[in-house]
């Protein structure tokens, strides 16, 4: 498999000058199997350039890890989704009150969005609880992660090589010693010896003694998170609004000075990267 | 996969160790997987020093009569009700710590319903009695 970031900022969109390098728009991956079918994790702004990418294929899965905002917003503009010819797959988190296409009604519908879910041509929905699926080759693994409201993190197998995807997380909350023990740690069987993990890296920690419980990891605490997942390259994603390329460059350097056993890669948008299969 | 607790147990073990009544939690199979520190004054050793204990060590190691001083069955510990039965339960016992202290004590025990109707375990408070 290999992938691709669309969309690497979290929170909302923001373009400018000072976000050229690491992308200014929200959430949105491009994974592809060694098959070439298409599986994209959350549909944030970023996913409408992607969208304009796409050639002639006939079934686009979307997985979303939860439906805030900076995950759902680019679903309207995501061209295959208005094409009949095209079935779209969305994949959510599973809800005890209301299903995935309820909730995500609530934004696709007036006053907030002129076109309503019932007229999106040709859209299956699957509600999904914590457990194991599969789409094409992929061996899919869902769990829920420590972030406001009901969010999965995943993990994908394909022919021996793993990707983990967890953007919004907080596995440090309410744990003084975070770490800590292994099998108490958000997340940790989903990232387990993963060769790519995705994470969350929002904040630094004086942003974070203010923003407890709002979801996200500080740099420092992903470095350790890494080291105690066993993961083989880290990549960076979900960056704050506020961060500039040049902010996020000195992070970088930084987390990459203390890496223990994993390499640290940069979330930049336009980032490819492929996983080798593994005889 | 490893072996990781679900997550909304992990929030609740961190939620309980922030609180300052007496927390005990089970897993799904009845086994005793953490309680706090205000537990470990009721209970009569460190959580640390206890460690996971299985259920068939739990019966074993905890002594718990009526407030007559009778003894009650295993499915009267509303811990026990509540991983059976998958009903809050509630009972004042006699109850025999580690440290061979016997207290009167509250309990309220509630099964733990976890996202897709998964079952997790059993979350139950300890309330010593007054006097």
């Amino acid at each position: 498999m290999k992938f691709k970031l669309w969309g690497t900022r979290g929170s909302i969109a923001s373009a400018g000058p000072d976000t050229v390098r690491y992308g200014g728009n929200t959430a949105s991956v491009e994974l592809r199997t060694s098959t070439g079918c298409v599986v994209i994790l959350d549909a944030g702004s970023g996913i409408r350039t992607l969208g304009k990418e796409l050639g002639s294929e006939q079934r686009i899965d979307i997985l979303l890890s939860h439906l805030h905002m900076d995950h759902v917003q680019g679903l309207p503009f995501f061209g295959p989704l208005l094409d009949p010819e095209v079935e779209v797959h969305l994949w959510g988190p599973i809800s005890t009150t209301h299903t995935l296409r309820e909730r995500l009604s609530r934004y696709l519908s007036p006053p907030l969005f002129p076109i309503r879910v019932r007229e999106l041509p040709n859209v299956v929905f699957h509600d999904v609880p914590p457990g194991e699926f599969s789409i094409d080759t992929l061996a899919i693994t869902a769990d829920l992660i420590t972030h406001p409201g009901s969010t999965l993190g995943y993990r994908f197998a394909e022919d021996g090589s793993v990707l983990a995807y967890m953007p919004d997380h907080e596995p440090a909350l309410g744990n003084p010693r975070f770490p800590g023990v292994s099998d108490w740690t958000s997340g940790y069987s989903l990232a387990k010896g993963a060769d790519v993990l995705i994470h969350d890296a929002q904040y630094t920690e004086e942003e974070y003694s203010t923003r407890v419980g709002w979801g996200h990891t500080t740099f420092s605490q992903l470095g350790k998170y890494a080291t105690m997942t066993e993961v083989s390259r880290l990549v960076t994603f979900h960056h704050d609004p506020a961060h500039s390329d040049d902010f996020l460059d000195e992070a970088h350097v930084a987390l990459m000075s203390r890496a223990d056993g994993y390499e640290v890669i940069a979330g930049k948008v336009g980032l490819e990267m492929s996983l080798l299969a593994t005889d | 996969m490893q072996s990781q607790q679900p997550v909304e147990m992990i929030l609740l073990r961190q939620a309980a160790s922030y609180l300052t009544m007496p927390i005990w939690m089970m897993d799904e199979g009845g086994n005793l997987i953490f309680y706090n520190g205000p537990a470990e004054k009721l209970l009569g050793v460190r959580f640390d020093d206890a460690g996971p204990l299985h259920a068939d060590q739990l019966a074993a190691m905890f002594k718990a009569t009526n407030l007559d001083g009778e003894p009650i069955e295993d499915t009267a510990f509303p811990v026990v009700s509540a991983l059976v039965d998958r009903k809050p339960s509630h009972r004042e016992i006699r109850f025999c710590g580690l440290d061979g202290v016997w207290r009167d004590v509250h309990i309220s025990a509630m099964p733990v319903e976890g996202q897709a109707g998964r079952f997790l375990g059993v979350f139950a408070t300890f309330w010593e009695s007054a006097g």
